[in-house]
């Protein structure tokens, strides 16, 4: 009898959440009871699933049939080193994410708060179920619940028309994703028609049909991601979202997507082409340039962080990309160290995002406010929040010591070896990708302090910021989880190249684990210590302990007086908080340099205009690149055939008999 | 533990914190003479050093923790970035720690606070300045990382100490990569040093003010902290061109020998550095804002095409 505990229990961690939310459902109007008792209890199982996910990483591959499902079609569920790593990334983060939840739903308009608990919990186990699925049909079942529960949670606050537009528009994304996921099964499935990943494993396919299946996966799960130009949904469904439903949509669902891509390319198919790689490496590129530039010229808080998360889906691509060049170009470890570079950045992601969405949601329930125009001054109002969220805004703007410079630092050195591949061009290109790189990691580093900046710092531009309030105790102690997850995944970068190490050698059949134990925990040195090393530990120490030495010796030596006094300003006699760079300020170098990538309205004023308008509207170009013109084509189209609807229910029937008789002809034969 | 490595880890150190002020004192001395004024005394910097310490902080009714903790969180950047760059010698304690994009992240990690405090009190130079900075700062990172690169890509290692002795004991041969990404490298400094063309540090004219507005804010220890980080990143500059593009004479072996050697070739290369940014301050004017952007963008390509260059003609080698 093999050992099959360790799914078990994750099974069991599943079904707990759908028992929390039908407890939820039960008892809708027990506010008490569902907030201070189920979203804490969700939290304590994501963490027991982290620990189950964590020894299930390292074991033995498991496998299990539920009884569950149509007749003949049971769900197959299989627990091996990938769905381990993306279980626990689940885990850890919905444990912070659960946590800030249980404070934060507060009673009110739109969901109540019994319904909001069920479809929480009933989207939680729908991840869990995606990324245990061994099977197509199980797979998709869990895939569509993951995307309806979490249509309904962006449409909490149902009654705002804007908030319904963008629920629509994600549920439309997806849909046509999902679409796209099973014709890429159907094609792995191929004449056999067995859906299992087994099944799909085993089969052979010719000429172009693993291309194919790729190629429609890439759409299907891009469409999840936020690839481009598949992103329009992200930065309208995570501003209208509950701060713990982007949180968690931001910082795991977005990498259910990376998982099933992962899970389609390196296991189901079974070899891989090079330009597979430099497909996704360039949609990564497009989405990481993209998304960081919008995100450096947004003006509500969600919005940016929703840019961001592009970015980041791309950097990621980027990195699976390489992975797929180096692994079809026959360099296992590089294709190990790409891939380690990959995983590790999904996992930040996942902490900073989640950790900076909760922070404004913080901000949000404090001040009512989206707009970065009418927020600052909170770091004196809003300590916790603020010290927590640098913490974020650290780790995403890709600093030392924190865990975004970690997987930047890991992809930057594949990408240094990108130069021996035996390839033409190849070699001579991909180090150029390296600059772009470089460029994004600057200006994300732009966008953060922007955010960072205008929310917390300077003066509050409006009035009512004086009564905001710090988070409660949960809430604090979900963002606390989180950071400290932000620091402890950079000062320890060894033991999660450790952990990740099963699953790359599951995926690309090497891995960095003897390169990682051969120098100690507080070493780096992936490839050896000639080559290149980081060390955290010694970084983040000798700042630590230079910091008081020269603050002990300047009030020793000199003198620590100190009085306060009105703000100097160059001797600029009146300030006022308006006086501040607002958003649209501090993006406007951005706007400048970058202006091609916009479309821009701009109405200034004459100068002789006595009561001067200034308006200044930059949007998305794909919109209009794209789907506007395929919005008129369908239009056309439904205008061409329009005139089948006749409005008469016999001629509807006759259509359906003509059907019928037509498709028994063909199927004669 | 090596004693070898931690005691030339500590000159280091203590070199770069006693000489950064001497070296700006020298470049103001050397652009003084050119342009016909009377200089000030080469020691100048730290008489000033001295009396912002005596003095008193004020500080604005609205500045934060964060504002008065980033002038020792960036004075503690800059001195590890100086003591990580291989200047009297290669084997350093610290050399393992950092290589040089950990680096690049040093220098950014430091932009970041400076930033983040020039908006801290809320004022229009404040932020003003802040925003400019990290305007400068996305276009020459880039350029930076690319340099490094470059010489990464020459050496096999992003390890600055196996960069510098590779570069310094190959025979000598022209690499063409290296001019070019030697003249992005200086440009890159420029601007990261807030010198002209990019910006002035003697200025405070408001509307071209970068570095100056953002920090117009602090008094007393903090400004001087300020300052001496300032410093401290000019030298750390020069010692990265120095040890990346004249890596002659550092001392590799366990040798005092070398070691004095090696400190009195690096002051002499400093005072032709400090003489050469001089010149170049006094020959140039200060652009406008809106033209970094295409003197850093000439920076990145030049580095780019440093590294195409590398990849095309000297791959063989």
């Amino acid at each position: 009898m093999r050992d099959l505990s360790t799914i078990n229990g994750l099974l069991a961690v599943a079904t707990g959440w759908l028992i929390i939310g039908g407890l939820g459902i039960l008892f809708p109007r027990r506010f008490t009871l569902i907030s201070r008792v189920l979203f804490p209890l969700g939290a304590v199982l994501g963490l027991a699933l982290a620990c189950l996910a964590l020894t299930g990483i390292a074991g033995e591959v498991q496998t299990i049939i539920l009884p569950l499902g149509l007749p003949d079609l049971p769900f197959h569920l299989r627990l091996d080193g990938l769905s381990g790593f993306f279980l626990l990334l689940l885990g850890a983060a919905s444990a912070g994410i659960s946590t800030y939840a249980a404070g934060y739903f507060r009673k009110g308009g739109g969901t109540a708060p019994g319904l909001q608990c069920l479809l929480y919990h009933v989207f939680l186990a729908s991840m869990a179920f995606v990324m245990l699925a061994d099977d197509g049909y199980a797979f998709m079942v869990a895939w569509e619940t993951m995307a309806l529960t979490s249509f309904f949670l962006v449409t909490s606050e149902h009654r705002h028309a804007e908030i319904r537009r963008a629920g629509y528009l994600y549920l439309l994304v997806a849909h046509v994703g999902a679409v796209g996921i099973l014709l890429s099964f159907g094609v792995m499935a191929g004449s056999a028609g067995d859906y299992t990943f087994d099944a799909m494993r085993e089969f052979f396919h010719h000429g172009a049909w693993p291309t194919i299946a790729f190629l429609l996966a890439v759409f299907g799960f891009g469409a999840k991601a936020g690839v481009l130009p598949l992103h329009i949904w992200l930065p309208e469904a995570h501003p209208a979202a509950p701060s713990p439903v982007s949180a968690m949509m931001s910082g795991v669902m977005l990498k259910t997507a990376i998982y099933g891509l992962m899970r389609v390319t390196f296991d189901l198919l079974q070899a891989q082409l090079w330009w597979w790689g430099l497909i996704l490496l360039l949609f990564g590129l497009a989405s990481a340039i993209f998304g960081v530039i919008f995100s450096a010229i947004q003006t509500d808080m969600k919005r940016l962080l929703a840019y961001s998360s592009i970015e980041n889906i791309g950097l990621i691509l980027v990195g699976f990309g390489l992975a797929i060049i180096f692994k079809s170009f026959l360099l296992p470890h590089l294709a190990a160290l790409a891939l380690t570079a990959t995983l590790y950045h999904c996992l930040n992601h996942a902490f900073f995002k989640s950790l900076l969405f909760l922070c404004t949601g913080s901000v949000l329930h404090a001040t009512g406010e989206r707009n970065l125009g009418k927020l600052g001054g909170l770091i004196h109002r809003m300590p916790w929040v603020t010290w927590l969220a640098l913490a974020g805004v650290l780790a995403s703007a890709g600093l030392p010591p924190l865990n975004g410079f970690v997987s930047e630092w890991l992809l930057l050195q594949s990408f240094l070896f990108t130069s021996g591949l035996p390839h033409g061009y190849l070699n001579m290109l991909l180090p150029v990708v390296a600059a772009a790189l470089a460029l994004i990691a600057a200006l994300a580093g732009f966008a953060m302090v922007k955010f960072f900046g205008v929310v917390f710092l300077g003066q509050p531009r409006e009035e009512k910021l004086a009564a905001a309030h710090d988070a409660g105790r949960l809430e604090r102690l979900g963002l606390l989880w989180l950071a400290v997850g932000c620091v402890a995944l950079g000062l320890l970068p060894n033991l999660v190249i450790m952990m990740l190490d099963p699953v790359t050698r599951l995926l690309v059949h090497s891995g960095l684990s003897a390169a990682a134990s051969s120098h100690g925990w507080w070493l780096l040195a992936p490839i050896s210590e000639d080559r290149a090393s980081y060390s955290p530990a010694i970084f983040f120490g000798s700042i630590a302990l230079f910091m008081p030495l020269v603050f002990w010796l300047v009030r020793r030596r000199y003198h620590g007086r100190m009085s306060r006094v009105p703000a100097w300003d160059c001797g600029f006699p009146l300030q006022t908080s308006r006086m501040q760079d607002t958003a649209e300020g501090f993006g406007q170098p951005i706007r400048r340099v970058f202006s091609p990538f916009f479309k821009r309205t701009r109405e200034h004023p004459s100068a002789f205009d006595t009561q001067p308008r200034y308006l200044s509207i930059v949007e998305d170009p794909i919109w209009y690149w794209l789907y506007v013109p395929i919005t008129r084509i369908v239009e056309f189209g439904t205008r061409l055939i329009a005139f089948l609807q006749e409005g008469r229910i016999a001629v509807y029937l006759l259509y359906s008999f003509a059907t019928l008789i037509i498709l028994l002809v063909l199927t004669r034969g | 533990m090596n004693f070898y490595a931690l005691f030339a880890q500590l000159l280091e150190l203590i070199v770069a914190l006693i000489l950064a002020p001497m070296l700006t004192g020298w470049v103001n001395q050397c652009r003084a003479w050119m342009q016909n004024r009377s200089a000030p005394p080469l020691l100048q910097t730290y008489y000033t050093l001295s009396k912002l310490f005596h003095k008193d902080v004020l500080l604005a009714h609205n500045a934060s923790t964060l504002f008065r903790a980033a002038p020792y969180i960036v004075f503690s950047c800059m001195a590890l970035a100086s003591a990580i760059v291989p200047t009297l010698s290669t084997e350093l304690i610290f050399s393992p720690a950092a290589d040089a994009i950990a680096l690049v992240g040093l220098f950014a990690l430091a932009r970041i606070f400076i930033s983040l405090a020039g908006m801290d009190v809320g004022t229009s130079f404040g932020s003003l300045g802040s925003r400019r900075e990290m305007f400068i700062g996305f276009l020459a990172e880039p350029a930076l990382l690319m340099v490094f690169f470059t010489a990464s890509l020459i050496s096999h290692s992003t390890s600055l100490a196996t960069i510098v002795e590779t570069l310094a004991h190959k025979e000598f041969a022209i690499y063409p990569s290296l001019a070019f990404s030697g003249i992005a490298f200086m440009m890159v400094s420029l601007a990261e040093n807030a010198r002209v063309p990019i910006d002035n540090p003697t200025t405070h004219l408001e509307l071209t003010m970068i570095h100056e507005a953002m920090i117009l804010e602090y008094s007393g220890r903090h400004l001087a902290l300020i300052e001496w980080a300032s410093c401290l990143k000019l030298f750390a500059y020069s010692c990265l061109g120095i040890a990346l593009f004249f890596p002659f004479g550092v001392a590799q072996a366990f040798d005092p020998i070398a070691l004095t050697l090696a400190s009195a070739i690096l002051v002499a290369k400093l005072a032709l550095g400090g003489f050469t940014l001089a010149l170049i301050e006094t020959l140039s004017a200060k652009m406008r804002v809106f033209r970094a952007p295409e003197f850093l963008g000439t920076a990145f390509l030049l580095a780019v095409l440093a590294m195409l260059v590398h990849l095309l003609l000297e791959a063989g080698r």
